[in-house]
Order: structure tokens, then sequence, then C-alpha cells
């Protein structure tokens, strides 16, 4: 118990930033987290750093994640400074491209209610017709009614992102233990036991960052992660020559020449295997939007499952009964990467998740809340 | 260079290369095609026109990318011979028919 501080169970894009962002910080920290074949997230997202159109309904969340993207550069700096790993970060500004008048009309529409929510801090964007949109993106569809944009938006390489934290963490001296998977917590005067096949171990603080294993984990520790059930899927071509200089919501290329396709949300936790049904869905939408595509050949498919809470919002939040303990989840952990590096591990490393961010508490779950 | 085992039979399949009509079989991949027929030379490289053949023969490298039916970057490897399909060696960077202007 002496040689560590923070226990952080679960090792994906979640856990590998706060715990560098602990151990930035000075505290020793253990990761412990799961094996080559687990479900993770980390390893299977689509790289967006995207703030258009997202809280509607909570203000803060937008504001929270307008103040990540403006970390974002500083992230990725200090990620390529410490490690040598370049994340592949760029803030060009977003598209959401809309195939039909009523798309685009929804999508103004939204943009003007989340606008209009009293205290938010209110970001640029623009609306564009076809002929505006095709000045800024040439290889759009004829078909296409116009898109929203908004400078803010911007995307960076998952993998190397991913890769550039573990880096940091080995060279801050803390510990990454995969095949540790924690089957049980306990709470003993003041210090958390975690416990598995592998043995036991025990530090003063615990941060619970194990992605959908969550929901299982939190109960343990007076915690709750309740979360829904989201498959995402995702194609990826062969790459080719540069045509999109501008992340769109659902499609991008990368630098690298590839082009990554995927905006499908399937309710269900059932398998993870693609279903050619929702690949055809994808595939035509992008082809109607960027007609090129429809002459590239797919180099690969897949389906992961989001980490995602019953109103989509994110849970930061430590334990009332034992204190010591916190949970994280969301589904937005690239976007949010550099709050959570800098400011929640801050926050974490102080003892206390302040009252500005109470708004994420699990707490608005509780059904009797109010009683 | 390349021999096929004594015991692979069935139906024959002709296709063409570069225009010169070829015999497989029958699910054989392009690849297992060409290279039973003798071919090495898939492709070339965009960079420096290096001539490339098939190297993992499991769809990872991409050295063996060729031009299926006017179609390029075609794996010749992942891609199962057809009756009277068209492969073409690619040369450098495959060619599209949209126009890309960005
Ligand atoms: C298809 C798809 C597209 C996405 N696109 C984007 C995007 O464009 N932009 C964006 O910002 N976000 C995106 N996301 C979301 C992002 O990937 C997640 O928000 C992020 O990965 C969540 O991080 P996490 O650490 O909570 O979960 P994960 O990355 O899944 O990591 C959880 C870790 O916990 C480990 N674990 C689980 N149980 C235990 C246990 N009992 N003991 C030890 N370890 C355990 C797992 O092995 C895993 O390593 C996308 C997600 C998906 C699925
Ligand atoms: S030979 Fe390697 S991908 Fe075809």
């Amino acid at each position: 118990m002496t040689d560590r501080d923070v226990l952080v169970v679960g090792g994906g894009l979640l856990g590998a930033s706060i715990a560098w962002g602990l151990a930035r910080l000075g505290l020793r920290v253990v990761v412990l987290d799961e094996g080559d074949t687990a479900f993770r997230a980390a390893r299977a997202n689509f790289g967006l750093v995207w703030v258009q159109g997202k809280g509607l309904g909570k203000l803060e969340y937008s504001n929270w994640t307008q103040a990540s993207a403006a970390l974002w550069p500083s992230l990725s700096d200090e990620l390529k400074r410490e490690t040598g790993i370049d994340p592949g970060f760029s803030q060009p500004g977003g598209f959401s491209i809309r195939l039909t008048e009523l798309e685009l009309q929804r999508g103004v529409d939204a943009m003007n209610t989340l606008q209009g929510q009293p205290n938010i801090a209110r970001y640029p964007y623009e609306i564009l017709n076809h002929r505006e949109t095709k000045a800024r993106l040439p290889a759009i569809g004829p078909t296409v009614a116009g898109s929203i944009y908004s400078p803010l938006d911007g995307h960076a390489n998952p993998l190397r992102l991913y890769r550039a934290f573990h880096a940091a963490l080995h060279k801050m001296g803390a510990a990454y233990l995969p095949d540790h998977r924690v089957e049980r917590i306990s709470h003993q005067d003041g210090a958390f036991t975690v416990e598995g096949p592998w043995g036991t171990m025990s530090a003063g603080r615990i941060v619970l960052a194990a992605g959908i294993g969550n929901t299982r984990l939190a109960p343990m520790v007076g915690l709750n992660v309740p979360l829904v059930p989201s498959r995402g899927q995702i194609i990826v071509t062969e790459k080719t020559m540069p045509f999109l200089h501008h992340p769109v919501g659902n499609i991008r290329q990368v630098d690298e020449g590839g082009v990554i396709i995927g905006e499908s949300k399937e309710a269900t936790m059932d398998h993870h295997r693609p279903r050619t049904p929702v690949t055809a869905v994808l595939a035509d939408r992008a082809m109607r939007m960027f007609p090129i595509i429809g002459e590239l050949n797919v180099v690969r498919i897949w389906a992961a499952f989001r980490i995602i809470t019953p109103d989509g919002f994110p849970i930061y939040e430590q334990s009332r009964t034992c204190r010591g303990a916190f949970a994280v989840a969301c589904h937005s952990g690239v976007t949010l990467a550099a709050n959570h590096a800098f400011t929640i591990a801050g926050h974490i490393a102080q003892g206390e998740i302040p009252a500005s961010l109470s708004t994420f508490s699990s707490e608005r779950f509780d059904v009797s809340a109010a009683a | 260079m390349f021999r096929r085992l004594p015991d692979r039979q069935g139906d024959l399949v002709t296709f063409t290369f570069d225009g010169t009509p070829l015999t497989a079989l029958m699910g054989d991949t392009v690849a297992a095609a060409l290279l039973a027929a003798g071919v090495t030379r898939f492709r070339t490289t965009p960079v420096s026109g290096a001539e490339r053949g098939p190297y993992c023969m499991m769809g990872v490298c991409f050295e063996c990318l060729v031009s299926i039916n006017g179609r390029g970057n075609r794996q010749a490897c992942l891609t199962t011979v057809e009756e009277g399909m068209q492969v073409e060696t690619q040369h450098g960077a495959a060619t599209y028919s949209t126009e890309i202007s960005a």
C-alpha cells in the first residue's frame, strides 16, 4: 500500500488519459486492464474531436465539450513532446452534411435550440446550401442539400492518441498491468482492495474507468454507472489521394489517405460482428455525400460498443459512502480526452469533483432523487 | 516458379491478364491463378515504378494489387477468379472515373 496512491481500473481511453494526468501531478498510479481481446472502444472509435450539435438539453455538456476542444492543442503538443508520437490532431473545422432539405432544416432547428439555451457559451457556425458547401468541399455529390459548418470541430488519429497516452504513462513511471481484470472491489479502513484471478492489490484511492465494465463494478464502492446498449459500425476504405480536408460528422479521410465511414447506432449488445444491412446504409449515404467513395475498395469493417448513459451525457462522480472512489464514463472519450487528462485528473488528485460538475453526477438517474 | 499440387482438380475457368487468355481452377484466387500461370509482376509502384507481386497471400500487405474488370486497387489474393474476368497489371496509382478536385 505504500508504493502506490491510486488504482485505475481500465486502461482504455479514459483510464489511460486520467492515469497519465494523475502521474503528471506526481501521484503513483497503477492501471489494471483486461487483455487483448477485451471490448475496448479506445481501439475502435472514429477519432472525431467534435463540438457542433452537442449539449441539447444540457448546456453544461456543450460548454464542457468546447473546453476540451480548446485544450486539445496543448494535449497534442505535450504528448508529442513527451513521447515523440504524433496523435494526428488537427482542427480545420467540421461539416455535417445534410442529404435532404428536411435533414438540413432539422439540423438548423437543433442548432438554434442548442444555442438559444441561456448561459451556453455560444460558438460560431454557418449554414451552407449546396453551392456554398461545394465551394468548400468540391467532392460532394450533386444531391447534397447543404451542410452545417463549425470551426471548432477537428479530428485525431485514435490509435496513435491511445498509444501516445500509454507511452507517456510508461515514461512517467506509472505501472500498466494487462490481463488484470478486476472481479471484486472492497473498501476497508480507508483502503480499496481489488481482486482477480491474478491476485489482489490495494491503494487509498480508486478510479473506475472500465468502459462498459463500470456498470458491474460501480455498486461495489457505492457508485452507479447505468449504461444503455449502443453499437457503432465503421467502414475503412483503401488509401487514396486526398479529397477531403475537413472531418465530416460521419466521414473523414485520415492523414494516411484512407477514408473512414461511420454513423450507425444500434440498440444492441448482442454480438460484435458487423451487420451487412447497417454497412449498406452507411455506404449508401457516404456515396451520396461523396461519389468518389463508391469507387474505393473497402479494406475493413468493424463494430464496437459505445459507453453511453441513458441521457447520453458523461458521469464524473465520487462515491458518497466510500470516499476516494471515483467513476468516469462517457461516449466521446476522444473529444473529451484533454478535459480528462488535465481537468478531471486534477480534481481526482485534489480528492473532490467540484460543484460545477455536479450536473454530471449519476444521481440524476435516481428515481427517488426528488423525494 | 510455382507448380500446382497434384491432388487439386476441378472445373476450369478462363480469364484474361492484360488481354492474354489464361486458365485457372475454379475457386482459385486471382493471385494463385496468375502465379500458377507464371505471372509474378502484378503491378508497378506509384513511387519508384518498381515491379511488385504477391507477398503475404492473405490480404495484409497490398502488394498484389491489380485492376479487375476496370476497377483498380483490387487485392488479387482476396478475389476469387471468375469466368471471363479481365485482369490487368496496375501501373502506379489506381485511377478513378469520378473526378476528384480538392
Ligand atoms: C464506433 C465508435 C465510434 C466512436 N467515435 C468517437 C469519436 O469520433 N469521437 C469521440 O470522442 N469518441 C468516440 N467514441 C467513443 C470513445 O471511443 C469512448 O468514449 C472511449 O473509448 C471511452 O473510454 P473508456 O476508457 O471509458 O472505455 P474503453 O476505451 O472501452 O476502455 C475500457 C477499458 O476497461 C477495461 N475493463 C473493463 N472491465 C474491466 C475490469 N473488470 N477490470 C479491468 N479492466 C476492465 C477494458 O478492457 C478496456 O480496456 C466512439 C466509440 C465507438 C464505439
Ligand atoms: S498478397 Fe498481400 S495483400 Fe495480397
